[in-house]
């Protein structure tokens, strides 16, 4: 799981796909987790760093992460690359 | 140039696009004053109002809050505003919004923001599903209009209303239809924008005219001009039109204004039937988009308005160029991805 | 070091769209608090979901009610429409503040005398009032409101035989400028069954016409009809002074004051626009000082307010069951308070705020209830935080009519809390057993036993 990468995160939470023309805003947690996913982290990294630092359970990051996932790709933000690493 | 008086305003509906809000000709015109100076704060509801991004008619601006979120949201926002910019003044453009800025008058009045604003009752007494009320009460010709809450209420209206009939919304959008289905997919189009009710009104014949004027609060007309709007977009919005002289329509909104005792800016959609008669189509109680030709024909009701609301007892204009015009036009401005980054995710530019 | 509170993440797309009714009405400011007490410790101790009533809140609204009134109409009284709540905690803190009890059933009319309000004080409104109820609304000397001529009837009948003078007044309906009429409560004003019906009364001899009465409909967002109303009913009393030489004592305008709530489709909130009490009390007690009757000689104005006194009080407490999306991408949240609780979400978009602190990202929602059925929806479209399972809301004004008209469907219904003003919390009503429910149901004999 990559985000494309030339799509432009910026620390306001701003994000902009030069592809397509769109942007989009995210929350906190939401572009830590598309920092780890553009440093090419996976999915047991990920929920780790969230615990860490986080107060959450693993069942919840676990539904969260997919649903943002699905989201992500839904927008198109993902490299689509065949390959699945969750 | 230095002597003059720097008045610092907000300024809604920077929305300058094909079904245009009047805040950037409002800004024109105020830019022109030749009685002040002004700073101009545009306030925003969506990142993309063009407005925000022209940066010589606009000083910087703040993104609100939609009056569907309450007054008390919107009060919250424009006392943030008023702390970083004091105001002395804010003009609201949009019809929507006019209630919850009207509510908030006295208290923005209490920060030192002036308004000049219609009373409730003025603005109440000419939504559309009133002005049957309201032709009869100040004596004048209005159609038949009433408010439906139900898509079932357009069958039972065939009584009163023969078709075509106007199919209008609370605040915005009209369409006329020619049978019960057309009625019901405006109904159905214009509700889902809009809410309820909406507004069925008798269709009249003839040649569409509009004035827009200023009244000070006390009967008195600061400023009229009529005009007939020479093309019409698909979406009904002028794309050009022409001064007149038509002495009855001025003697009409004299009549208007000194009747209701109207305060503030105000657009008068009338329409002139074979035999030669005025209706009062709607009342729009706010500035017009295409004000600036008022301010090119010599009336700048911008800048009036601002005298009103700072005390400044503008005189009545007198008079007016005929035959002027204005011709739209849609012009394309280069803005960086930087730009429309900062007002959509702080709020400012 | 401390972990920090979580969220789940959230990305939206930006879009650029001229403001519309969809816009969000962003509710993230958390309600943490009832009067004091944490939501949270009364879901603990009451469970979820839960109806939570703030004594304090009724007083205070039924004071500023009342305020708006008297400062404009020297006689004024109110009486509590039992229908909008009838728990009887909520009926005994409006009569302690001096309202009477306005009835439309037997069953209300026993609850209020259950209660200890006096049978004089007791308004007897409604179409089905069977004989027995009137037997008894007679004997007690109640204000019986008639509202079509069999009633009428039968009540001379009941007079003439019960050797009683019956006090009471008609309830009449009439054109107020707001549409539809409830011109099928009543006897109409406009058309003359309103004169008829008090001609008849009065050449029986055998009633007392002691008042006049309307309800012209409910959440009336213009207080304009409301003068028009009471100038037609004042009408019809000097009519009657006229025509009969009799006083009428009392001038009854019903209820149908709006609440703070929002109603479907409206762009803007309803604490935005809706009338006020003093908007009302002006219209109302204008039409009636201005109206021909002697200045010294004023008739008392009764007030049945119902939603517009208790709404505010009322609170529904839930918590998230699950999250979810819908085939198109939008989220859903899914949450223990359904339409059987919640019986007005048919009619407003009430306000929904969570219960503890989030950051101020929202997300579009529908908000559905846990009833296996597509009608249960609580909210199409609501902005809200980012709540996730087990997280609480607070459902704002839901004290009129929730409580009367809720439904037992597929579960039971929870417990009711009263917080007193003394700021600590009664429960008002236990929540249902199984055997309530199971108690008042028969089982004939060959079916109680089965082989699967
Ligand atoms: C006769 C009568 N009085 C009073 C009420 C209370 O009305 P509201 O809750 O709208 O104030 C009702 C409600 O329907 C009613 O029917």
């Amino acid at each position: 799981m990559k985000i494309k990468k030339n799509v432009a995160i910026s620390d306001s939470g701003f994000i902009f796909n030069p592809d397509t023309g769109e942007s989009f805003s995210a929350n906190p947690i939401g572009m830590e987790m598309l920092e780890m996913l553009r440093d090419g982290m996976d999915y047991e990294e990920i929920r780790k760093n969230i615990l860490d630092k986080y107060k959450s359970e693993k069942d919840t990051v676990e539904k969260d992460y997919n649903d943002f996932i699905t989201m992500l790709k839904q927008y198109n933000l993902i490299e689509n690359d065949g390959q699945k690493d969750d | 140039m230095t002597d003059k008086k720097t008045i610092k305003i907000a300024v809604t509906a920077l929305n300058a696009i094909d079904s245009p809000g009047p805040g950037v000709s409002v800004i024109r015109g105020l830019r022109e004053a030749e009685s002040f100076d002004v700073q101009i704060i545009g306030l925003s509801y969506e990142s993309l109002e063009p407005g925000i991004y022209m940066h010589d008619l606009v000083d910087k601006t703040y993104q609100i809050p939609y009056p569907s979120s309450g007054t008390s949201a919107l009060f919250e926002r424009l006392r943030y505003i008023h702390e970083k910019e004091k105001l002395d003044m804010i003009i609201p453009n949009f019809d929507a919004e006019l209630f919850s800025f009207m509510k908030l008058a006295p208290e923005l009045d209490k920060l030192g923001i002036k308004t000049f604003l219609p009373t409730v009752k003025q603005y109440e007494e000419r939504e559309k599903f009133n002005l049957p009320a309201f032709g009869e009460k100040y004596g004048f010709n209005v159609p038949e209009s009433k408010a439906i809450h139900n898509i079932a209420d357009l069958y039972s209206i065939g009584s009163t209303f023969d078709y075509p009939l106007v199919v209008k919304g609370k605040f915005y959008d009209a369409g006329i239809a020619y049978n019960i289905d057309q009625a019901k997919s405006y109904f159905n189009k214009i509700s889902a924008k809009w809410g309820l009710p909406i507004i069925i009104q008798e269709f009249v014949h003839g040649t569409e005219f509009n004035v827009t004027g200023l009244g000070d609060g006390e009967g008195n007309t600061i400023s009229a001009v009529p005009i007939r709007k020479q093309y019409i977009t698909d979406k009904g919005k002028a794309w050009g039109g022409i001064s007149i002289s038509d002495k009855e329509m001025l003697d009409l909104t004299d009549q208007f204004i000194s009747s209701t005792k109207w305060r503030g800016g105000f657009e008068l959609e009338l329409m002139k039937n074979k035999e030669g008669k005025f209706f009062i189509l709607e009342i729009n109680p706010r500035i017009p988009a295409w004000v600036y030709l008022a301010v090119g024909a010599g009336q700048n009701i911008p800048e009036a308005l601002v005298k009103l609301a700072m005390g400044m007892n503008p005189k009545p204009f007198s008079d007016y160029a005929v035959g002027k015009m204005f011709i739209r036009y849609s012009w394309d401005m280069i803005v960086d991805l930087e730009e429309f980054q900062q007002i959509s995710t702080y709020g400012e530019l | 070091m401390e972990k920090l509170r979580y969220e789940r993440p959230l990305i939206r797309k930006l879009e650029s769209d001229m403001p519309n009714k969809f816009g969000s009405r962003t509710e993230f400011l958390p309600k943490t608090h009832i009067d004091g007490i944490a939501v949270k410790d009364l879901i603990n101790d009451y469970g979820s979901p839960l109806f939570v009533i703030s004594e304090k809140n009724i007083r205070e609204t039924y004071q500023s009610a009342k305020k708006a009134f008297t400062t404009r109409y020297p006689k004024i009284q109110f009486a509590w429409s039992y229908k909008t709540n009838y728990l009887s905690a909520v009926c005994n803190v409006f009569h302690q503040e001096g309202s009477w009890a306005e009835v439309v059933s037997g069953f209300e009319y026993d609850k209020a005398l259950a209660n200890g309000v006096s049978g004089k004080k007791i308004i007897f409104n409604g179409p089905d009032k069977t004989e027995d109820d009137l037997r008894k609304a007679i004997t007690n000397d109640s204000l019986i409101h008639i509202d079509h001529l069999d009633e009428l009837y039968t009540i001379i009948e009941l007079a003439d035989e019960m050797k009683q003078k019956p006090r009471v007044a008609i309830r009449v309906n009439m054109d107020t400028g707001v549409y539809p009429i409830w011109d099928r409560f009543g006897f109409n004003y406009e058309n003359g069954q309103a004169w008829d019906a008090l001609n008849k009364i009065m050449r029986s001899g055998k009633l007392e016409l002691v008042g006049l009465h309307t309800h012209i409909g409910t959440f009336m967002l213009t207080a304009q009809a409301y003068g028009t109303a009471a100038y037609k009913l004042a009408d019809l009393a000097i009519g009657i002074r006229n025509r009969y030489n009799h006083k009428i004592k009392y001038i009854d305008m019903g209820g149908g004051f709006a609440s703070s709530n929002t109603l479907k489709g409206a762009y803007l909130p309803g604490t935005d626009t809706n009338p006020t009490f003093d908007d009302y009390a002006e219209a109302i007690t204008s039409a009636l000082i201005n109206s021909d009757f002697e200045p010294g000689n004023l008739p008392l104005l009764i007030l049945e307010t119902g939603r517009a006194l208790i709404d505010d009080a009322g609170y529904l407490l839930g918590s998230v069951i699950s999250n979810k999306r819908l085939s198109d991408g939008r989220r859903n949240t899914i949450v223990d308070v359904g339409v059987n609780l919640l019986f007005t979400s048919f009619w407003y978009d009430h306000k929904i705020t969570p219960a503890r602190e989030f950051t101020h990202y929202v997300e579009d929602t529908v908000l559905y209830g846990p009833l296996c059925m597509n009608i249960d929806v609580i909210r199409e479209n609501v902005s809200l935080p980012l709540m996730n399972k087990g997280d609480q809301f607070v459902i704002h004004s839901v004290g009129a009519y929730n409580l009367t008209q809720w439904m037992q469907f597929i579960t039971l219904r929870p417990k009711v809390v009263m917080i007193g003003s003394d700021g600590k919390p009664y429960l008002i009503r236990e929540s249902e057993s199984i055997e309530s429910i199971t108690a008042y149901e028969k089982m004939p004999e060959h079916l109680k036993s089965f082989k699967l």
